[in-house]
């Protein structure tokens, strides 16, 4: 197991690396000068010049990666052209709003979607199954941020639960917190209850055709218990995989709907640091992102030692 | 009885029907393609459908319900009087023209995405699946850009170049090569093991054709699959990036951009997001269901497992 776990994580340094290289590459070879946006349009060339040069970036590519990558290793991200502070500092104070906001989703949407699933697969064909498939479908399809308006109106406009928008910090008090961020968390959790409930219903159903099933039942286990102790047990293996995978609709979705209920977090941060131009942060925020991404998915594949034990590594 | 009735000829009474014919008959792809097809003849049938320039605006008729009457002011100066369908947004500009012309943008963005990312995603896994020295290289590659969540990869991208139609469509493709690539690179690696692929190593055929001639066409069922999904979700992603403010230029009417210009006066005007949210809605629907669709009856290995 831990030589396991020790070559795994030794595996996602060079599926770091290659991210690294390629954001590098993708800001630095593209079009569009940070020192031109932040000397502003009355800037003199000289100006732009200057600032230019004061922020590294009239050395050579090659010159600001390694600047970048040997800094980087002492886990320093440089610091914010536009903010100015440490990039570090930044992502620190922005970190709290979307992990909350990122564990909540997961939090709804697991709860809700694996019940759901295990509904649908037991009675297979019928009206709850086609309905949460119509839902699945659905869920895929109705964009982020339009779920989000139709939510704040029916919601927080019409009937008044939540607030339309804003944050507030855990310091602030558990309810408040709790109360700005359950809206946010539905509207995020709308496309990943229909991705997990999907996977969830389709390995139910295959366990459900096992023989051990209808040992189980043969023997008058009561049907509760056959469907989670049987069935789903044994059908836990892909829905841990499905959810490690839509780590990264989450994360494309945590942008979306941070910008829509003005929640200050990673994800607002990353738009506003592109249109900034501001490349240390978003090299760092990309990064995180993979690097989360990535370790969420190495967690996945340690859990199913847990889920079944005929998997050793 | 003769000989006749046991022929091979008669035993075509219960011939199999072909993919094409379940394909037809399915009614995912049916409800799909009858709404996307009817959305392709909106777009394109646009001038014609009762809209002025979706560019207009006219002072006069900011902020209009809909369904109220109002004027717009023509590139030529003459005053029109116009009924205002969905309402109009702060500029006095028509929403439902915008809207209809915004199906232009989505469908065009979409089928362009799908049919990039296709063609890079077949080379690279053809090259992965079949030239072996290329398939540790390209894979990493594949792997790191795969890592980067795919609307930040798209956001990155199109900040950096100059926004336009054709940067949008290639930041979204670059997003979904990855995906494409890797598909058609485990089809590849089980059908190079097939007898007739060896057959045609061992007459010499020239390895270009092998890739494209006998491995390829037998990619295509999944390919076609894979290629709406990639439709659909660079519908969406476009209207995303469009709507964050990083994506088309706001003049271009999308619907990501109508909502995004919409979102400032949503608590007083809701119908500014409402008709593009819902007719972005329907599109990315119609392409999800048709790829449910092919997918069930051309795939059915995919079916099984989702």
């Amino acid at each position: 197991m831990y030589p396991f776990i020790g070559r795994r994580l030794l595996s996602t340094i060079p599926v770091l690396l290659v991210v690294a290289v390629l954001v590098f590459l993708m800001l630095r070879l593209t079009p569009g000068d940070p020192a031109a946006i932040l000397a502003g349009d009355a800037a003199s060339t000289e100006q732009i010049a200057a600032i230019r040069a004061s922020l590294g970036l009239d050395r050579s590519i090659l010159v600001q990666f390694g600047i970048w990558a040997s800094n980087l290793l002492q886990g320093d991200f440089g610091s914010s052209y536009f903010y100015k502070m440490k990039v570090s500092q930044l992502i620190g104070q922005r970190l709290e709003p979307t992990l909350a906001l990122a564990t909540l989703t997961i939090l709804i949407a697991v709860l809700v979607s694996v019940p759901l699933g295990v509904i649908a697969a037991w009675r297979f064909g019928g009206w709850f199954d086609r309905a949460l498939m119509g839902f699945s479908v659905m869920g895929f399809s109705v964009p982020v941020f339009v779920l989000a308006y139709l939510l704040i109106w029916v919601l927080s406009l019409k009937l008044g639960w939540f607030p339309v928008q804003g944050y507030k910090r855990l310091a602030d008090g558990f309810w408040p917190f709790l109360h700005h961020l359950i809206l946010p968390a539905i509207t995020l959790s709308v496309i990943y209850i229909a991705l997990i409930a999907r996977v969830t219903r389709a390995a139910v159903l295959e366990a459900l055709g096992e023989d051990y099933i209808r040992t189980a039942r043969a023997k008058g286990l009561p049907e509760a218990r056959v469907l989670v102790r049987h069935a789903l047990a044994n059908a836990a293996v892909p829905i841990a995989t499905v959810i490690g995978i839509g780590i990264a609709l989450l994360i494309g979705g945590v942008v979306v709907t941070e910008s829509v209920y003005a929640i200050p977090g990673l994800g607002r941060l990353t738009v506003d640091a592109v249109l900034a131009r501001d490349f240390p942060t978003i090299q760092a925020v990309i990064l995180l992102f993979s690097f989360a991404y990535v370790l969420i998915n190495l967690l996945v594949d340690l859990s199913y030692v847990v889920f079944d034990p005929r998997i050793r590594y | 009885m003769d000989l006749q009735t046991l022929s091979v000829e008669s035993a075509n009474i219960a011939r199999r029907e072909g993919a094409w014919q379940r394909v037809r008959r399915n009614l995912s792809v049916r409800i799909g393609g009858v709404a996307l097809a009817f959305l392709v003849l909106v777009a394109i049938a646009a001038p014609l459908l009762g809209t002025v320039d979706p560019s207009l605006f006219d002072a006069g008729s900011r902020d209009l319900r809909p369904g109220q009457g109002g004027e717009i002011m023509t590139l030529d100066g003459e005053l029109l009087k116009h009924k205002f369908v969905m309402g109009s947004d702060s500029f006095g500009r028509d929403i439902y023209s915008r809207v209809i012309y915004g199906a232009r943008v989505s469908l065009l963005v979409g089928i362009c995405t799908a049919l990039l990312a296709l063609a890079f995603g077949i080379v690279f896994g053809l090259c992965s699946g079949y030239l072996r020295w290329l398939d540790g290289p390209l894979m990493r590659v594949m792997d790191g850009l795969m890592a980067i969540p795919a609307i930040l990869l798209a956001i990155v991208l199109v900040a950096m170049w100059r926004a336009s139609i054709l940067t949008v469509v290639l930041a979204i493709a670059i997003t979904e090569i990855p995906r494409v690539t890797r598909l058609v690179r485990s089809l590849v690696l089980s059908i190079r093991e097939e007898p007739y692929v060896e057959a045609a190593i061992s007459l010499g055929t020239p390895t270009w054709k092998i890739m494209f001639g006998h491995i390829l066409p037998n990619c295509v069922a999944p390919l076609l699959v894979q290629g709406t999904y990639i439709c659909a979700a660079a519908i969406l992603v476009e209207a995303i990036l469009s709507f964050l403010g990083v994506g088309l230029p706001p003049d271009i009417p999308t619907w990501g951009n109508i909502m995004a210009e919409g979102r400032v006066q949503f608590m007083a005007y809701p119908h500014n997001l409402f008709f593009p949210g819902v007719f972005l809605a329907v599109a990315v629907l119609a392409v999800n269901i048709l790829g449910d669709g092919l997918r069930d009856t051309l795939d059915p290995k995919m079916a099984k497992r989702v």
